[in-house]
């Protein structure tokens, strides 16, 4: 039973209490899913492709997670948005606590399921693509 | 911004007349309560009446009170304490004891000691008949946590100090969040050890008390100069254990009851909340503890929020913790992870007052909504 919300920056509580990017998305080109199986959360992005430049005209997320991942999930779709596949594919954990001017140290994997959840949703995509 | 403090079972704000019952002990009665001369027994009149103030709060002798720096060094001191004072290695204990029973369970494990960890039912109640058919002969103690801090569920300490007394084992409660909230009569209850402490109760941290049985040896963990009858040495903490007195003496009924109501209240007015669930039982509860799992929201979000609203909570959400680790007390009345990781546990103090309660009640029900609407389970 622990209070740890004066560990998180400002950059953090800003995404977190005012995420630009939450909510579910009518009629997403692609729903990319992950759980963190190590704390429970749940994150889905959802996608708008603009089939011809294949940039990434739309984006929102879902997640079920604590403050840092909330965070995270905000940042990563930041980052995502306007970007081509191809240059979304290379936002990482990295870039996501770069955004997020870092997070405490247990909570480092909530950027990673930012990553992995939107290397899902174009890997999907890509897969839907091809078939 | 003005704080509410919901957060009590954690600690609690020192009242004003503790720190003024204090304050001569730091600059005027400074003295070593072990020394012959006026200003050292000075000192020693404010220990001993301390501790004649405790002991008559549990309706023990004065001499079966050590003081000692909190609830962690008393759960320590007993378990080590009799341990090594005995050929008996058996020690019983349940799966919602505090870390500092656990890791010293854990611990004394290694030095050989075998440990039983009782099961709860869903309320987090303890069934005697458990603690009766665990006990052999080569059980030593039977140690339980009488208010649970995580979910306030009281335990039935009559019925297992009989069991204990009529087996003769030892039996210890730790009473650090029922202390002055749910009597304890050492006599009626059969009880030979009890953990007390000094911040759950409006008194200074870093003191707290264990009750020792007369004539029940125990070895000390802290050796030293002879203080607390050779049981815990260091010179000791007066200004702390003044306090400590102060604040079980202004003690008032009528303020638990007014914290019982406001409790009632938020509980069944966060129960109207769609998909939430109480945690811990509806009866023998502390009356100042509140458990809620909030479905599919996590706890450490919605704490998140109530933070930024100026309101301190905690949450049994294992994203909360040091370790990543869901908590062990709502895991053993049967939670999921995922349920465990949905709860906010709110704990009120005397100093809570009907609008904070109205304002608290105002803002969750936004939280909810806003945190459900951002999550992906519906």
């Amino acid at each position: 039973m622990q209070n740890k919300f004066e560990q998180y920056n400002k950059e953090v509580m800003k995404h977190f209490l005012k995420p630009k990017y939450s909510g579910k998305m009518k009629n997403p080109d692609v729903i990319g899913r992950i759980k963190n199986n190590m704390c429970g959360d749940i994150m889905e992005v959802y996608l708008k492709i603009d089939k011809k430049t294949n940039k990434i005209k739309d984006i929102k997320f879902q997640t079920m997670g604590c403050a840092a991942a909330i965070a995270s999930s905000d940042v990563l779709c930041e980052l995502a948005k306007g970007k081509t596949l191809q240059k979304a594919k290379k936002i990482d954990k990295k870039k996501i606590l770069e955004k997020l001017r870092g997070l405490p140290s247990i909570k480092m994997h909530c950027s990673v399921l930012g990553e992995k959840t939107l290397k899902k949703a174009i890997e999907e995509y890509e897969k839907k693509i091809i078939s | 911004m003005k704080q509410i403090y919901l957060d009590n079972a954690s600690t609690t704000k020192v009242d004003t007349k503790v720190v003024e019952a204090m304050i001569p002990y730091f600059s005027e009665k400074y003295g070593n309560a072990s020394s012959q001369h006026l200003i050292g027994q000075e000192a020693k009149r404010g220990l001993e009446e301390s501790r004649h103030t405790i002991a008559k709060s549990i309706k023990a002798k004065d001499d079966e009170i050590i003081f000692t720096s909190g609830g962690t060094e008393s759960n320590n001191l007993v378990l080590k304490g009799l341990f090594f004072a005995n050929e008996k290695k058996h020690i019983i204990t349940t799966k919602i004891e505090h870390d500092s029973i656990l890791n010293t369970c854990k611990w004394l494990e290694k030095q050989g000691a075998k440990i039983t960890y009782l099961d709860v039912d869903k309320g987090g109640f303890v069934n005697p008949e458990d603690v009766e058919n665990a006990i052999g002969s080569e059980t030593l103690v039977v140690s339980i946590i009488h208010g649970n801090n995580e979910l306030g569920t009281i335990q039935n300490i009559e019925k297992i100090g009989e069991i204990c007394r009529a087996k003769e084992v030892y039996f210890h409660i730790d009473a650090c969040q029922s202390y002055t909230k749910v009597p304890i009569n050492v006599g009626k209850q059969d009880l030979d050890f009890v953990t007390l402490n000094s911040h759950k109760i409006h008194g200074p941290k870093g003191v707290g008390a264990l009750y020792i049985k007369k004539g029940i040896k125990i070895n000390p963990i802290l050796h030293g100069g002879g203080h607390e009858f050779s049981l815990r040495g260091g010179t000791e903490n007066i200004s702390g254990i003044v306090g400590f007195a102060k604040a079980v003496k202004i003690i008032k009924n009528s303020n638990l009851k007014k914290i019982n109501e406001l409790r009632d209240k938020l509980i069944n007015e966060i129960l109207k909340i769609p998909n939430t669930k109480l945690n811990g039982p509806k009866d023998n509860r502390l009356c100042n503890n509140i458990n809620i799992s909030f479905g599919n929201i996590e706890g450490e979000a919605i704490g998140g929020y109530l933070d930024a609203y100026g309101i301190c909570s905690s949450t049994g959400s294992a994203c909360s913790s040091h370790t990543m680790e869901t908590s062990h007390v709502l895991k053993a009345i049967g939670l999921s992870d995922l349920e465990a990781n949905t709860s906010i546990r709110l704990s009120l103090s005397k100093f809570n007052n009907e609008e904070e309660i109205d304002y608290v009640l105002k803002v969750l029900p936004k939280i909810v909504k806003k945190l459900r609407r951002m999550s992906p389970i519906k």
